[in-house]
């Protein structure tokens, strides 16, 4: 089934935010901090002012708004002090986009720059500048345990257990350190935004965001409007990766079309804003410490992750709470202790980035299992086979694990086993400098959104019986509206050619789904599909009841026409009732049929900072992968040959898409290991804020793929259909770090894995050792 | 500061004759936008780092964020919508080609540049080509495959 936006998007007809071209239309152009940490001394707006079609400048002190979904704690421009490289200090608004620019130019501003903090431990020390002196008076959600006076943004413990008896019972122990720096989505499309403000206060924006309805809610909060006077409209977006469901270009539009009088205002981020004043993929530091027995049992973990929550928090505790409900990997230990702390540093700030935090956490936990099984002798595979969850197991939640609401990863590991043909695991010597080497990684991921998170679809049919579908999914490339659309095909049992769906989503129209994240968006606007089919449905066999003169029970529907099931004669088409019935006579009964349904995650609640205890999602994900390395040893230049990976998908929706879901994602993970990350200066300017210098993957560097999968349902998804978007991507840096150690004979335990630090490792620099 | 020099430009455009006011420092890309509304021709760095904004000057593959418009004046420019049913655009449709699409107007042009220009390609030369565009969604194995078709090489 190609994909419902396919002639739109190869013919250039298809339009993304960026591409609203009017001459109504104003443009606003930020003037970015040079420094990481500077307290603002003066800024000096005199000839920008009067530069030709400017028509204002905002500075911090334009709004004293403080901003952030878990902690508010960023101002939208900065005020007084900047605490990242890239921040807004300066918005520049003017008629054409060139003129905002040369105004933006033309700002002069006057910093004192301040001592910085460039990792989360440095932040830990003693000594380190408190980056957010007021973060005791912060508004936070829910669950945030700040630690203010300190740059501990916040705190989350989970235990299982006794850790004491699980030291006792544990005859071997490893402790495993990895660390890498934030890095980019950098997705193609560079963040936009448009917004209005009508006469009567109605605010209208249009943006390349993954989150429309919150861009909604936390507008109406930030600026005091009633939410029902906020629009918020999300054409085709161009890649998200989870960086669009930030809140950031959609709130400096506002401000800017405010200074105007209402008037429309777009902001287009350069390339170089989208990279280090947008948000990014958060860095971590984190140490692993696992103790077994002889025979490979995992007794007792302590896990301890340091994320880098960079400038402000954003997202970002969050992010370290997901990966603390998850933090043992998919491995059932009896006790633990994970600690996953949030840490100002002056890098720019982290949102979401696809995996939400799992990348991470499987890397720190893959290492150090890898680490037990070179300390055990024993092989890799095994050790995880004997160790991983399986129904009936507890998970750090203290959830109860059952066959639907966790995947079969013992299947994806013996599938995986054969596709990577495991059992010639050693490392290859292929001549006299060439190895080949392969590693292995397995994940899970329990997709925890808010607890009242809902997603909602409306089916409206057309005068000649086909449909029309609506759902607050946002089109940001993984073809959900497509699947969507099949599962509604599915359920009224009609080709899938005949459902209509619209791709920009309007939060004035289209019912509200949470946010196009976590990879919620075929389990749960699937879920709302079929409530709304199955609505459609009972009207329109109400209908055909009275027209054919028979219980609606004895009702059939099925290739768009409405029959009696023990006598098909009896029928009729479904276009002469789906606008109601008129009888020979005129009379008419029923009008247009609208089916409605919405789905919201069943108990649901948030966990405990201080045990982990809770229910933050329906269901884990799981997968098993492999990547296959060629390493030269002199120079430690290396081939990535092929990568596996093998999911449960719970059921394959539609084949090609779920096939490239998970390619791309294993070539973004690939991708980030290999070679992504922000270069900092001493000072913490980042070096490297374009594509030319912040490398990503190109044609021909990808390796050959291996995907398969497992499909076990999930008796709460559509069908059964588990999550697919992020899964790809989860064991890959882990399993590439496993495949380059065995083939350079050292422990890599930092990202990216470029071959300069490999080579280092060998010749046994400190570079590669990570003292958390 | 006083207004900037602006220059009428002639271009042809996907066979049409076009006119347009801008500025000798506008860029290719931002006259096809903004002039005459062609947003097919996106913007990813303008830098010429990311081929997005990938059009055909003269039938050869030209990112436009790299080419001023007054540079254009008397070559032949084809943006992703003066095509009309290219293979490259049925192949990436099959083969499930783009994602989020961003980048598929280049690919496609530069594509399309490829199979006109070197219709035999082999690998390493297909490589070359396509290493000026950047996905970031899509493997880039469906778009090797999408290539094999259009080139006849299935």
């Amino acid at each position: 089934m190609p994909k419902k936006e396919s002639y739109d998007k190869v013919t250039g007809a298809g339009h993304y935010t960026g591409d609203a071209v009017e001459a109504r239309i104003h443009h606003a152009r930020m003037k970015i901090s040079p420094y990481a940490h500077a307290r603002i001394l003066g800024i000096d707006a005199t000839a920008a002012r009067t530069a030709p079609g400017v028509r204002a400048i905002l500075t911090g002190d334009d709004c004293g708004v403080l901003t952030g979904e878990e902690i508010r704690d960023r101002p939208i421009i900065a005020k007084d002090r900047v605490r990242h490289y890239g921040e807004v200090v300066a918005v520049a608004v003017a008629d054409t986009e060139v003129q905002a620019k040369q105004a933006a130019d033309l700002i002069k501003v006057r910093y004192d720059p301040l001592p910085v903090v460039l990792s989360p431990t440095d932040a830990l020390r003693s000594d380190a500048p408190v980056l957010h002196e007021r973060l005791g008076e912060y508004e936070k959600g829910e669950g945030v345990v700040s630690v203010p006076g300190t740059n501990v943004a916040s705190v989350i413990h989970v235990r299982l257990g006794d850790m004491s008896q699980g030291w006792e019972q544990s005859e071997t122990v490893v402790e495993n350190a990895v660390a890498f720096k934030p890095s980019d989505h950098a997705a193609m499309e560079t963040r936009s935004a448009i917004a209005e403000i009508k006469p009567d206060g109605r605010v209208h924006i249009v943006s390349s965001t993954q989150a429309p309805f919150a861009v909604k809610q936390y507008l109406g909060k930030y600026f005091g409007v009633d939410v029902g006077f906020v629009t918020v409209e999300a054409p085709l977006v161009g890649g998200a990766y989870g960086g669009k469901a930030a809140i950031q270009p959609e709130l400096i539009a506002f401000l800017a079309s405010r200074a105007i009088g209402g008037r429309p205002v777009k902001v287009l981020y350069t390339r170089e804003e989208d990279m280090v004043t947008a948000p990014g993929h958060i860095g971590l530091e984190a140490t692993v410490r696992l103790g077994s027995t002889k025979e490979g049992k995992i007794k007792a973990a302590h896990l301890i992750y340091r994320f880098d929550g960079g400038a402000y928090d954003d997202k970002s505790s969050d992010i370290a709470r997901a990966a603390a409900g998850d933090c043992s990997g998919p491995y059932a230990i009896e006790h633990m202790h994970g600690e996953c702390l949030t840490i100002y540093t002056n890098h720019p700030y982290p949102s979401a980035f696809r995996g939400y935090g799992h990348a991470e956490l499987t890397f720190a936990v893959e290492r150090a299992i890898d680490a037990l099984a070179e300390e055990l002798q024993m092989d890799p595979w095994a050790l995880r086979m004997k160790n991983i969850v399986v129904p009936g197991d507890i998970a750090p939640t203290r959830d109860l694990l059952t066959p639907s609401n966790l995947g079969d990863l013992p299947a994806c590991m013996e599938r995986m086993k054969r596709l990577a043909e495991w059992d010639d695991w050693n490392l290859v010597q292929v001549d006299d400098h060439r190895v080949r080497a392969k590693g292995i990684s397995c994940f899970w991921k329990n997709s925890s959104i808010d607890p009242n998170a809902s997603s909602g679809a409306i089916v409206s049919f057309n005068p000649d019986g086909s449909l029309n579908l609506e759902t607050g999914v946002v089109e940001i490339g993984t073809g959900t509206k497509t699947v969507l659309a099949q599962i509604l095909a599915e359920r009224m049992r009609m080709r899938t050619e005949r459902i209509h769906v619209r791709f920009t989503v309007d939060t004035g129209i289209s019912p509200e789904h949470w946010k196009t994240v976590a990879s919620r968006g075929t389990f749960m606007a699937g879920r709302a599909v079929l409530h709304a089919a199955d609505d459609a449905i009972r009207q329109l066999l109400s209908i055909a009841a009275c027209v054919l003169r028979a219980d609606p029970d004895d009702l059939e529907l099925d290739c768009e026409k409405v029959f009696v099931r023990a006598d098909p004669s009896v029928q009729i088409d479904v276009k002469e009732i789906c606008y109601g019935y008129s009888f020979p006579n005129g009379n008419t009964i029923g009008g247009q049929i609208i089916g409605r349904g919405t789905y919201t995650q069943r108990r649901m609640n948030p966990m405990n900072p201080e045990t982990g205890e809770g229910t933050p999602g329906p269901e884990w994900n799981v997968g098993a992968q492999a990547v296959e390395v060629e390493l030269d040893t002199r120079d430690c230049s290396y081939r990535i040959l092929k990568a596996v990976s093998v999911n449960d998908a719970g059921r394959v929706m539609n084949r090609m898409g779920a096939l490239g879901q998970i390619k791309g994602a294993i070539a973004m993970g690939l991708s980030f290991a290999n070679r992504e990350t922000f270069l900092f200066d001493a000072e913490g300017r980042i070096q490297n804020p374009t594509l030319r210098d912040y490398s990503v993957f190109r044609y021909g560097e990808n390796p050959a793929y291996v995907v398969d999968f497992v499909e076990r349902p999930c008796l709460d998804g559509p069908y059964g259909a588990r999550a697919l978007g992020e899964h790809g991507l989860i064991g890959m840096p882990a399993a590439l770090a496993s495949a380059l150690s065995r083939a350079a004979g050292v422990r890599l335990n930092r990202l990216p894995l470029f071959p300069e630090r490999i080579w280092r490792a060998r010749m046994g620099y400190a570079d590669d050792t990570v003292s958390v | 500061m006083k207004a900037e020099h602006v220059v009428q430009l002639e271009l042809h455009v996907n066979g049409e004759r076009r006119t347009a006011v801008a500025r000798p420092a506008d860029l290719l890309l931002d006259v096809l936008r903004e002039s005459f509304g062609l947003t097919g021709a996106k913007p990813g760095c303008r830098n010429g780092d990311c081929g997005a904004c990938t059009v055909l000057v003269d039938d050869r593959p030209m990112k436009s964020c790299l080419m001023l418009a007054v540079e254009s004046a008397g070559q032949a420019v084809t943006t992703i919508e003066g095509l009309q049913d290219e293979a490259a655009q049925r192949a990436f449709v099959e083969q499930f080609a783009f994602q989020c699409g961003y980048c598929t107007p280049g690919f496609i042009m530069n594509i399309v540049a490829l199979s006109r220009l070197e219709p035999q390609a082999d690998e390493g030369t297909i490589q070359d080509w396509m290493q000026s565009n950047i996905c970031r969604c899509t493997s880039y194995e469906e778009i090797g495959k999408a290539i094999h078709v259009v080139l006849g090489k299935r």
